[in-house]
């Protein structure tokens, strides 16, 4: 998904300082970049952590969700002509809602299958939004406008596109707002209670049902917001989403399913692993570099990288 | 108060509860005396609605409440401190104490949220200079303490404990067993008691009901299991 | 007679003579091409349906080892030249060998995080299949691989294949379901039912793991070959996280409890696709529909055994 983006970043680099970039710029070039694209693997994987920690179930349609969002801001805004922002609330709001359906006539009736089965209806559920978009959409590659302006700016002699600030703004309004969510409301605090003990859950009164249904329609929110946020860089397309759910996935594990601290550090390190594997060895090998690297992690720290060394021997994976 | 008629419950196939009727009044602290594996738990679990296939009634102040889901009937004032805990053992003391304000919580009556864990933590003192500490670090017996609070926060007029006294120290019990009478002379709470320490429970009981397999064999009064005959053997080792 | 159906032999001639008689009565060449794309995808779900269902494992990157015993043949018959009867043992042996190695940590790894591994080492070989431009020759693949001779006979039109694919397949599932009634058969079952009783009754679960892990690469791997030298030409878009997880798809709609189940699954979508090119633009949604419908009302797969529902209240 980063391809195009760096590309253009580095167009615009090379342009501006006449072709001769000196080392350090093209390193915080990026660096830049890979702290935007990590956010939005953050935003996925902590769409994961949600409905993992409520289910225990890898949700394979999360990066459709992000998709859906992208398409459906481009449909409000191209075709029904609304203004962008109430676009991308609209899209938004939709992909909440989906999220929810998703969860009340596919999941919640499965509930009790084995977690295999499960996974392969959220493939499922992948597949058959995919369909639909491009059903709806067909095969071509939509963008929306920057929200505000494309003119880049400079800092120490590296371009940064004012999108980027929003994607960062937004990856930090969804961190403080779930922090607050988790920490300071009762309705948080049961959705956490579910994830320890769904049974103690049930005992003091909590409607797990209804918190699993909750647990979707927050990451489909958050879903919903990194699709509307990246269109204006990535483009929005019906096939987006099988891409960035596998390294939000990545993301998700590497930070350690379930930690959203994690995810977020997670999402950064492997942004940054393929921007500069992609900077300064080979673009193509950039996936496989940042791979490899997770599968190293999962091999010698299969907890992810921030796993106390107590939990690690407590849980089993 | 609570009526239980012919309650039947089955674990996939088998059939844990057979036909088990009881009956509980306001005011009363009931216990129900068993072996391991007799059904014990089974039947509170079926009360508060854990256990999703259940046949008979269970009336709660003349509500029928079986096949209801378990945040109604919390709701409707039945509350269970569970066999082992249960507790949120990641969560600090305190949010389990909020946690099981739940069904009632709101913004609004935080003043009463407050009242409630300060009467709490009069109630189990220990509780309170731990209330920052995380559930799963606490003792045995601050960790029954906790649970039991828990079950309080959601202001239950029927409280069933599961085996309370399980894996403590005498001292301990006797602490939490007296504060539970005190509870019950102040604010007139309804305890359903589930226990394997027969005498803790039958002396501080006003009525029990002792079950076998699944059945309820024997009920009475107070004095009358202490004496009987059959208590005495299988469940006091006396002859 | 009816016990003597019921021996893995029987069956697996019965599959055989079942699968002549379907070709005999389609006689449609472009049927029977289906089909033989059916055949070489039982093959590789056969094997993942010993491993999922059989020891309660995922692989999420069955395509890399069907991709690696396709690529491995390819490259040596066409590069080097080399007879196939050394390529297909050679191609084998390499899968083998590098899902050995590779099993062996990842084998440690459950669920989630075993998904993860296999997913990514999936990929890793995508990537691979599409940098190497030198061997593979890069997104846009290679062609000219040579058809099989066996016995002075070339394989050269869809119905000779039919027979040598189905025939492979009746040995695979013969090899699986000797597997399955053996005691390592009910080692696996074990396994599925909870690891630390199976080790405590002293079944050695990581090598068991691993031999079935290897066994399914090995599989993938003769499916790879058998493709090779179907298609006659290899881009690695074939062989894409997509189809590892269609695999995946295909054993669970199928039921993962049996190897039917997978037969059953892999048959159903692959030629539900064949239809549905009816709808055009439609078809992946209504693949997507029809997916998800059999799920939601056969989630223990459409071969599967009703599980009783284990609501004992701690789950769900």
């Amino acid at each position: 998904m980063n391809c195009p983006y760096i590309c253009y970043i580095t167009y615009i680099s090379n342009h501006v300082t006449g072709g001769l970039m000196n080392i350090g710029i093209q390193l915080l070039q990026y660096t830049l970049s890979g702290i935007t694209i990590g956010s939005i693997y953050a935003m996925v994987a902590i769409g994961f952590n949600i409905i993992y920690n409520s289910t225990g179930i890898i949700n394979f349609a999360q990066g459709d969700f992000v998709m859906l969002g992208g398409m459906i801001a481009v449909y409000f805004y191209k075709s029904l002509h609304v203004p962008l922002f109430l676009s991308g609330l609209c899209a938004v709001s939709i992909v909440m809602c989906i999220g929810m359906l998703f969860e009340r006539f596919a999941i919640q009736i499965v509930k009790n299958s084995s977690i295999i089965t499960l996974i392969i209806i959220t493939i499922a559920a992948s597949i058959l939004f995919k369909g639909g978009a491009m059903f709806i959409w067909g095969k071509d590659a939509y963008i929306l406008p920057s929200f505000s302006g494309d003119t880049p700016f400079m800092l120490f002699g590296a371009t940064i596109l004012p999108q980027t600030l929003w994607i960062l703004g937004f990856l930090f309004l969804i961190v403080s707002a779930l922090t607050v969510f988790f920490r300071f409301t009762i309705v948080g605090k049961a959705m956490k209670a579910c994830s320890f003990n769904k049974r103690a859950a049930r005992i003091v009164g909590i409607n797990v049902n209804r918190m699993i249904l909750l647990s979707f329609a927050l990451s489909a929110l958050i879903g919903g917001i990194a699709g509307v946020i990246v269109t204006p860089i990535t483009l929005a397309h019906y096939d987006r989403g099988s891409l960035l759910g596998l390294k939000g996935f990545g993301t998700a594990i590497l930070g350690g399913l379930g930690n959203m601290e994690g995810a977020i550090a997670a999402g950064i390190i492997i942004g940054l692993l393929e921007c500069y594997s992609a900077g300064l060895i080979s673009s193509g090998y950039k996936d496989a570099i940042a791979l490899i690297t997770l599968l190293m992690v999962l091999f010698f720290r299969p907890g992810g990288i921030f796993a106390k060394k107590a939990e690690q021997a407590l849980k089993s994976y | 108060m609570l009526t239980v008629r012919s309650l039947k419950s089955y674990y996939e196939s088998i059939c844990a509860l057979k036909a088990v009727s009881l009956h509980i009044e306001k005011g009363e602290i009931v216990t129900l005396i068993g072996a391991n594996g007799s059904g014990k738990s089974t039947l509170l679990n079926s009360i508060i609605g854990l256990i999703p296939r259940i046949t008979g009634t269970i009336l709660f102040e003349g509500k029928e409440i079986q096949g209801l889901s378990s945040y109604t009937i919390v709701k409707l004032g039945i509350a269970l401190a569970p066999e082992g805990r249960q507790l949120f053992s990641p969560m600090s003391v305190l949010d389990n104490l909020i946690l099981g304000t739940y069904h009632y919580y709101s913004f609004k009556n935080r003043q009463k949220l407050n009242d409630k864990i300060e009467w709490i933590f009069e109630l189990f003192p220990l509780l309170g200079k731990r209330k920052k500490q995380l559930a799963g670090t606490l003792s045995g017996g601050e960790q029954q303490m906790l649970s039991i609070s828990r079950a309080l926060m959601s202001e239950p007029r029927l409280l069933l404990l599961d085996e309370p006294s399980t894996g403590l120290a005498p001292k301990i019990i006797e602490n939490i067993f007296r504060t539970l009478t005190e509870l019950k002379e102040k604010t007139n709470l309804t305890i359903f008691l589930v226990e394997q320490n027969v005498n803790l429970a039958l002396d501080i009981c006003q009525r029990g009901y002792v079950i076998e397999t699944g059945q309820i064999i024997l009920s009475g009064e107070k004095e009358e299991l202490m004496n009987n005959k059959e208590v005495l053997r299988a469940y006091l080792g006396k002859e | 007679m009816n016990s003597l159906l019921k021996t893995s032999y029987a069956k697996a001639c019965l599959t055989f003579i079942f699968s002549i008689i379907l070709m005999v009565t389609l006689r449609n060449p472009y049927y029977v091409g289906v089909l033989v794309f059916l055949g070489i995808y039982i093959i590789i779900t056969t094997g993942l349906s010993l491993l999922m269902g059989y020891t309660g494992q995922i692989s999420l990157g069955q395509a890399a080892f069907f991709g690696i015993g396709a690529y491995t043949t390819g490259i040596l018959t066409t590069k080097l030249h080399m007879p196939i009867i050394l390529s297909f043992p050679l191609s084998f042996i390499l899968t083998v060998i590098i899902a050995f190695i590779v099993g062996i940590p990842t084998l440690r790894l459950k669920g989630h995080y075993l998904a993860m591994a296999t997913l990514g080492l999936g990929e890793i070989v995508h990537i691979v299949f599409n940098e190497l431009l030198s061997l593979t020759g890069g997104p846009s693949g290679f062609g000219n691989i040579p058809l099989i001779k066996i016995f002075g006979i070339e394989l050269d039109n869809d119905f000779k294949y039919y027979i040598f694919v189905w025939a492979i397949v009746s040995f695979i599932l013969f090899l699986s379901l000797n597997i399955v009634h053996s005691r390592i058969g009910r080692a696996l079952k074990a396994i599925h039912k909870g690891e630390i009783t199976a080790s405590t009754i002293g079944i050695n679960t990581a090598r068991l793991k691993l031999y079935i892990f290897v066994l399914g690469a090995g599989y993938a791997s003769v499916a790879g070959f058998l493709y090779a030298h179907y298609i006659t030409f290899l881009s690695p878009g074939t062989f894409s996280l997509r189809f590892s997880i269609l695999l995946v798809t295909m054993v669970a709609v199928g039921g993962m409890e049996n190897i039917w189940g997978a037969v059953i699954g892999t048959s159903v979508l692959t030629v539900l696709p064949e239809y549905l090119r009816f709808f055009k633009d439609f078809d992946i949604l209504i693949y997507g529909i029809i997916l998800m419908a059999i799920m939601l009302t056969r989630p223990e797969g459409l071969y599967g055994i009703k599980i009783p529902l284990k609501r004992t209240g701690n789950n769900g």
